[in-house]
């Protein structure tokens, strides 16, 4: 067993994993971070993205043990303190990004990397950012919608409405 | 779908990690693990040991002089995406990083860790053959320097022992007026290609061919250079029926196929995406450089 | 009394239906704190795994578990003979209705003799955590005598085919015949005959959350359960009869679901066997599927078969179609086999057909068991017809989109009555909409009629695009009924309570934008609680696109039954004649008055004080349960317009404009719809180029991962462009129809369409689903042969 510290949200947690248990189960179970999903466990679906040292990963394909003294987040840690949502997601409930939201805490996350480097993507770099992440609900068009919301954007396709 | 069971080292030093794997048996290297963690979760290999070399921060650089240059087997494909030095002298790396999984795979998947793994369609395992890299990979009794040719053995199979660890890649750039190629259709975006291809191209002042290097990925056990197709090239101002020899000459490849793709479909993606390269890196009249 | 988040603008109330409320479902999910199934937590909570057969077909010749018993963390190791003493069958009950069908081709809890697909579950191991579970799993023995299998439904027809089970005599489940009208005259004096045969192959739902299961055993021999499923209702009524447990000692939660699209409408083997081990061993135990189970466990659909003749006059209009169905049912019938019947009555979906014939056959094959994926046998449909409508359209030498005109049913002729029945007997009558309006619309918005000049322009240039057009309709809001309970509570807020399932499509805003209009309420007071057998007796769940339509029916009634209610308390209250009252703002005011008494003081009122007096003429309780009850169907229609470019040498198929016309009857949400037709187009843009549950020789699964299985991912689609018609639904109260499948349903075909005129100069036909790259690059290869 390993003892793990690590600062997530800018809170210090610690806990003891196995060295196979990976850092999404550990946030997962051991520390009760349930916001942070699996959907597929092979690296592919992007619903277990977090950012590492500021990095977006999937926390599927990382060993808890390598997150040991990183700086970690997560989608709890987006909101503000007093429960008000980030640009980013009141961007999400007000284009219905999001369906079942089970891909949405990767997808946010994915996200917040992509608007650290460029606060003004256009649709295609929007896309190209996300395309690691699936979503089997939305059809991905409402997502990219928030994005542009959340950054003043202009979508480059046809609006009919 | 969690990994078996392992026992975990984490050196702070390569003599450390080289000692480890020279003791201990049936211990794997982690890099990046970006392709190691998802077959641990799909319990496709079963270590007893893991040697995870992610502490080996001496490993993670990218040195560009004149003459040569070296990117560290620790190195992030991210980091190697936007290296701006690397960029000048090198700019296919970019290129064909962008298509390199996705994003957050990048963030942690390892140069090192792509050659080991060596993927037949893989990207950086094509650049080291088509830039006739060495590889250089350290163990008990030393460093030692593959090419890169010698470094991909077979399939997935990389050239060396169980108790090495890939340190580092160097190669010579090229001139700084070379022009390059890179293409791949993968059926998705950051997907395996069914079919890449890279190409490097030094012409004289009169744009006559002086040096070609093509490498095409994806359609056999091996990433493959075309020295046939450069032989071709060479000498050639690289006009339309040049392109298509060096094209036609793809059937000297070898070619496999698997559920993505026969390999009659396999060659032909094969020859669209050299056609595509040497255009990108052969601007003409008619034919303006590739964004 | 509105006490709602000050940060956002109270939504009047009545204006509440119709616009693009802001979801209630979202706040939570967006922070992380929704609860899906394995974010569930109990104390001592133990983890389980299944050992799943590696082989398509063997007998079982002995299983041994003692080495996995042994392991450390693990608490039992369990096989069907362990579960029997808490089981009254070893068998699963036929799921829903409890009529038709074979009762020996349901799957059994755990397998011990036999197994017939790769992935059936042969034994169950209960650990500490999932990883100790796994490994003991891998620890169990299984030896196996290989047996022969089959694994093409129309080799499996044949009467010397190998059967998919030993216990069965033939492969063949069920066989039918669907008809109407006098097909042989049809055909005899035809001006045209035209034949094709098709196929749709088989995908998987891949809700983003598997499937999964908790059990929870409580003091008095009580079973809480909770399962990520569409049906929690179902499962509790089979979980009653397989655990021989009373009523009262049993409840079923879903909790947050992370989507359905079918998989979830099935009850499940480790739906039983979780909650048996739990009663067996007295712990509180998980389970989750992983990715790879989903693969190998969940239900997959779409294999079809079809041979279709068509007969047209010399006008192209529909004269008779008949054909042969075979319907791919996998190693098992979890349910009564409705998907064939569905794709064989929708086939003739938004046209005139005068008679028709199609021969249903369904046949067992050695892989995971089919039921219903988004669209449920109509996309099958859908791709069978339009695929003829192109092919009449290509032999006559007339524009696709006109031969569609001349036979879609005209709005004067609504409501239409097909000469086929619904699955619930009633006649198929098809109740409102403007089919010719639609088509129109959507072609006018995707350029459809300039696209010729633009084609043979991108054709001087190299360049291959195609334009393409698929109608569909989908019957929605099957009955027989769905629950819709609404209660003011003591202090003003109201609570639904439906046995709708939410399961992601935005069901709770939708019902609570229908309560609040009822009641004049802003819809943040509103609050809807869905899928918990504890709190609402009755129910069926999600499945058809059905539960706006049900479920919004019965809470409309309902809140319109409480409004009524309120009056009349209010009216003996303050002895005011009901004609000068009104329900506004949670109150009901006096006209031409100050005087008003709320919701919540009317609810205090009638929830009764011990012994005082209570308001005369009223029933307790400021509360109704609705169940509003129907037999027949509302038909949404889709017009969809596909615009692509095709790169014949790579197979590549690049969607350059996607046109969706959809008409779900009066929305009561628009933003959602929107995001359902989105969702929609995607998963059937999937099933066109990308999904492909491939099978070996053997009946060894090829695509178990999603580097194989590909799912569409943004980069590879363009800006859906979404119209939105509103044709109301007359059958139902608040004039809705369903849309999460409509979307689906018209999409490959559309894509279809659009590649194969892209691919006009080669004179390609596509007759299959999903179309890869490299079975486009061969048929082009074999055309420039031929």
């Amino acid at each position: 067993m390993h003892e793990i510290e690590m600062l997530i949200n800018g809170r210090s947690y610690s806990g003891l994993a196995e060295a196979r248990m990976t850092l999404a189960d550990f946030l997962r179970h051991s520390l009760g971070l349930t916001g942070t999903h699996l959907g597929c466990e092979h690296g592919v679906c992007g619903a277990c993205t977090v950012l590492v040292d500021g990095a977006s990963v999937r926390s599927c394909l990382m060993l808890a043990v390598q997150a040991k003294g990183a700086i970690v987040e997560t989608v709890e840690g987006l909101a503000a303190t007093d429960g008000k949502l980030s640009p980013l997601q009141q961007a999400f409930q007000d284009t219905h990004g999001l369906q079942c939201g089970y891909c949405t805490p990767g997808m946010l996350m994915t996200i917040v990397e992509l608007l650290r480097e460029n606060a003004q993507p256009s649709e295609a770099q929007i896309r190209d950012a996300i395309s690691g992440n699936i979503c089997r609900c939305t059809g991905y068009q409402s997502i990219v919608e928030a994005v542009l919301l959340a950054t003043g954007g202009k979508s480059a396709g046809r609006m009919s409405e | 779908m969690k990994p078996p069971p392992f026992e975990y080292f984490c050196p702070a030093t390569l003599d450390e990690a080289i000692g480890l794997l020279s003791e201990r048996e049936n211990a794997k290297v982690l890099a990046g693990g970006q392709s190691l963690m998802a077959m641990l979760n799909l319990r496709y290999v079963f270590p007893d040991v893991l040697v995870d070399i992610n502490n080996l921060h001496d490993l993670a650089s990218i040195d560009v002089t004149a003459e040569r240059i070296r990117i560290g087997a620790m190195t992030r494909q991210r980091k190697i995406e936007v290296d701006a030095a690397l960029f000048a002298r090198a700019p296919i790396f970019r290129s064909a990083l962008k298509l390199v999984g996705h994003r957050q795979t990048r963030n942690r998947g390892t140069i090192g860790g792509s050659l080991c793994h060596l993927d037949p369609a893989s990207e950086l395992p094509l650049l080291a053959l088509l830039l006739d890299a060495v590889v250089e990979a350290a163990g008990p009794s030393g460093r030692r320097r593959i090419p890169a040719r010698d470094f991909i053995a077979g399939f997935m199979m990389p050239g060396i022992a169980a108790d090495e660890i890939v340190t580092a890649i160097e190669f010579s750039p090229w001139a700084d007026t070379h022009t390059f190629g890179f293409n791949e259709f993968a059926r998705r975006h950051g997907d395996f290609a069914i079919a890449s291809s890279a190409v490097h191209i030094e012409r004289d002042s009169s744009l006559v061919i002086q040096r070609a290097a093509i490498a095409i990925g994806g359609i056999g056990s091996v990433p493959q250079r075309h020295f046939a197709g450069e032989k071709l090239l060479v000498g050639t101002s690289g006009d339309a029926g040049a392109i298509a020899a060096v094209v036609e000459a793809c059937d000297q490849l070898e070619v496999i196929g698997d559920f993505h793709g026969g390999p009659e479909y396999r060659l032909s993606v094969a020859r669209t995406m050299l056609r595509r390269s040497l255009h990108s890196a052969l601007p003409g009249p008619n034919r303006p450089v590739a964004a | 009394m509105t006490g709602h988040d000050s940060q956002k603008p109270a939504v009047p109330a009545a204006l509440s239906v119709g616009r693009a409320v802001p979801r209630l479902e979202d706040p939570k999910l967006l922070r992380g704190q929704g609860q899906y199934l394995d974010d569930i937590a109990l104390p001592g909570l133990l983890e389980c795994a299944f050992l799943r057969s590696s082989a398509a077909h063997a007998k079982i010749d002995d299983l041994d578990v003692e080495e996995a018993r042994a392991m450390p963390g693990v608490h039992a190791v369990l096989i069907l003979a362990d579960l029997m003493p808490k089981l009254t069958s070893g068998r699963m009950p036929l799921g829903a209705s409890p009529t038709g069908g074979q009762s020996n081709s349901t799957p059994f809890v755990l397998s011990n003799s036999e197994v017939a697909y790769v992935g059936e579950p042969i034994a169950m191991v209960v650990a500490d955590t999932r990883y100790l579970a796994e490994d003991a799993a891998a620890r169990v023995k299984v030896a196996y005598t290989p047996l022969p299998v089959v694994t093409d439904a129309r080799a499996g027809m044949s009467a010397d085919a190998p059967t998919v089970r030993t216990e069965l005599e033939s492969n063949v489940l069920n066989s039918f015949n669907v008809g109407f009208g006098d097909v042989e005259s049809a055909f005899a004096n035809a001006a045209h005959v035209f034949s094709d045969d098709l196929w749709q192959h088989r995908g998987c739902g891949h809700s983003m959350e598997g499937r999964g299961v908790v059990a929870e055993v409580r003091p008095g021999d009580e079973l809480c359960v909770w399962s990520s499923t569409q049906m929690p209702h179902d499962l509790y009524y089979m979980l009653q009869s397989m655990l021989g447990l009373d009523q009262d000692r049993l409840r079923v939660i879903t909790p947050d679901v992370g989507g359905g699209f079918g998989p979830k409408y099935c009850l499940y083997p480790e739906e039983v066997a979780v909650p048996a081990a739990a009663r067996l061993l007295g712990r509180n135990l998980k389970w989750v599927e992983d990715r790879r189970e989903t693969f190998i466990s969940s239900i997959q659909e779409r294999d079809q078969y079809w041979t279709v003749e068509v007969a047209v006059d010399a006008n192209a209009r529909l004269l008779g179609i008949r054909g042969r169905l075979v319907h791919d049912q996998g190693a098992y019938a979890p349910k009564p086999v409705n998907l064939p019947y569905n794709s064989a009555t929708a086939m003739s979906g938004p046209y005139m057909l005068p008679s028709y014939s199609m021969d249903v056959v369904i046949v067992h094959t050695n892989k995971v068991p089919v039921s219903s994926v988004r669209g449920a046998g109509y996309p099958q449909a859908a791709f069978a017809m339009e695929r003829t409508m192109d092919l009449i359209a290509f032999k006559l030498g007339l524009d696709r989109a006109e031969v569609r005109r001349r036979n879609l049913i005209p709005p004067e002729k609504m409501p239409y009555t097909k000469k086929l029945k619904a699955r619930s007997g009633a006649a198929m009558v098809y109740d409102s909409g403007d089919y010719l309006a639609s088509q129109a619309e959507a072609l006018e918005a995707a350029g459809w009629k300039d696209f010729p000049d633009r084609q043979a322009r991108a054709l001087a240039e190299g360049r291959y695009i195609g334009i393409g057009i698929a109608n569909a309709v989908k019957g929605t809001g099957r009955g027989p009924f769905e629950s819709g309970i609404v209660r003011v509570g003591q202090d003003g807020k109201v609570s639904v309570y439906t046995g709708a399932t939410a399961m992601g499509q935005g069901i709770e805003t939708a019902l609570a934008q229908i309560c609040a209009d009822g009641l004049s309420l802003p819809v943040d007071d509103v609050r809807v609680i869905a899928g918990d057998t504890a709190r609402t007796p009755l129910g069926l769940g999600g499945f058809a696109s059905r539960q706006l339509v049900t479920a919004g029916s019965s809470v409309h009634l309902a809140a319109k039954s409480v409004a009524a209610k309120a009056l009349a308390a209010a009216s003996v209250i303050l002895d005011v004649p009901q004609a000068d009252l009104e329900l506004k703002d949670g109150h009901v005011r006096v006209l031409a008055s100050n005087r008003a008494i709320s919701l919540a003081e009317i609810a205090r009122t009638l929830r009764g004080a011990p012994g005082y007096a209570f308001p005369a003429g009223t029933e307790p309780g400021l509360e109704s349960a609705m169940h509003w009850r129907s037999d027949s169907l509302a038909y949404a229609n889709a017009c969809h317009v596909a615009e692509v470019e095709v790169t014949p040498e790579l197979g590549q198929v690049e969607i350059k404009r996607y046109v969706a016309l959809n008409d779900s009857g009066r929305m009561i949400n628009p933003m959602i719809v929107k995001g359902q037709v989105e969702g929609g187009i995607v998963h059937g843009i999937g099933n066109a180029l990308y999904e492909l549950m491939g099978y070996d020789d053997s009946a060894q699964p090829v695509t178990t991962s999603f580097q194989e299985y590909l799912l569409v991912t943004a980069t590879e689609l363009p800006f859906l462009e979404t119209i939105l018609r509103e044709t109301p639904s007359p059958i139902n109260p608040i004039g809705a129809k369903g849309v999460g499948e409509a979307g689906t349903i018209p999409a490959a075909a559309a894509i279809v369409s659009a590649v194969e005129h892209a691919l006009a100069p080669f004179k390609v036909r596509i007759s299959q689903t999903p179309i890869t790259p490299e079975a486009l690059f061969r048929l082009v290869e074999s055309s420039k042969t031929n």
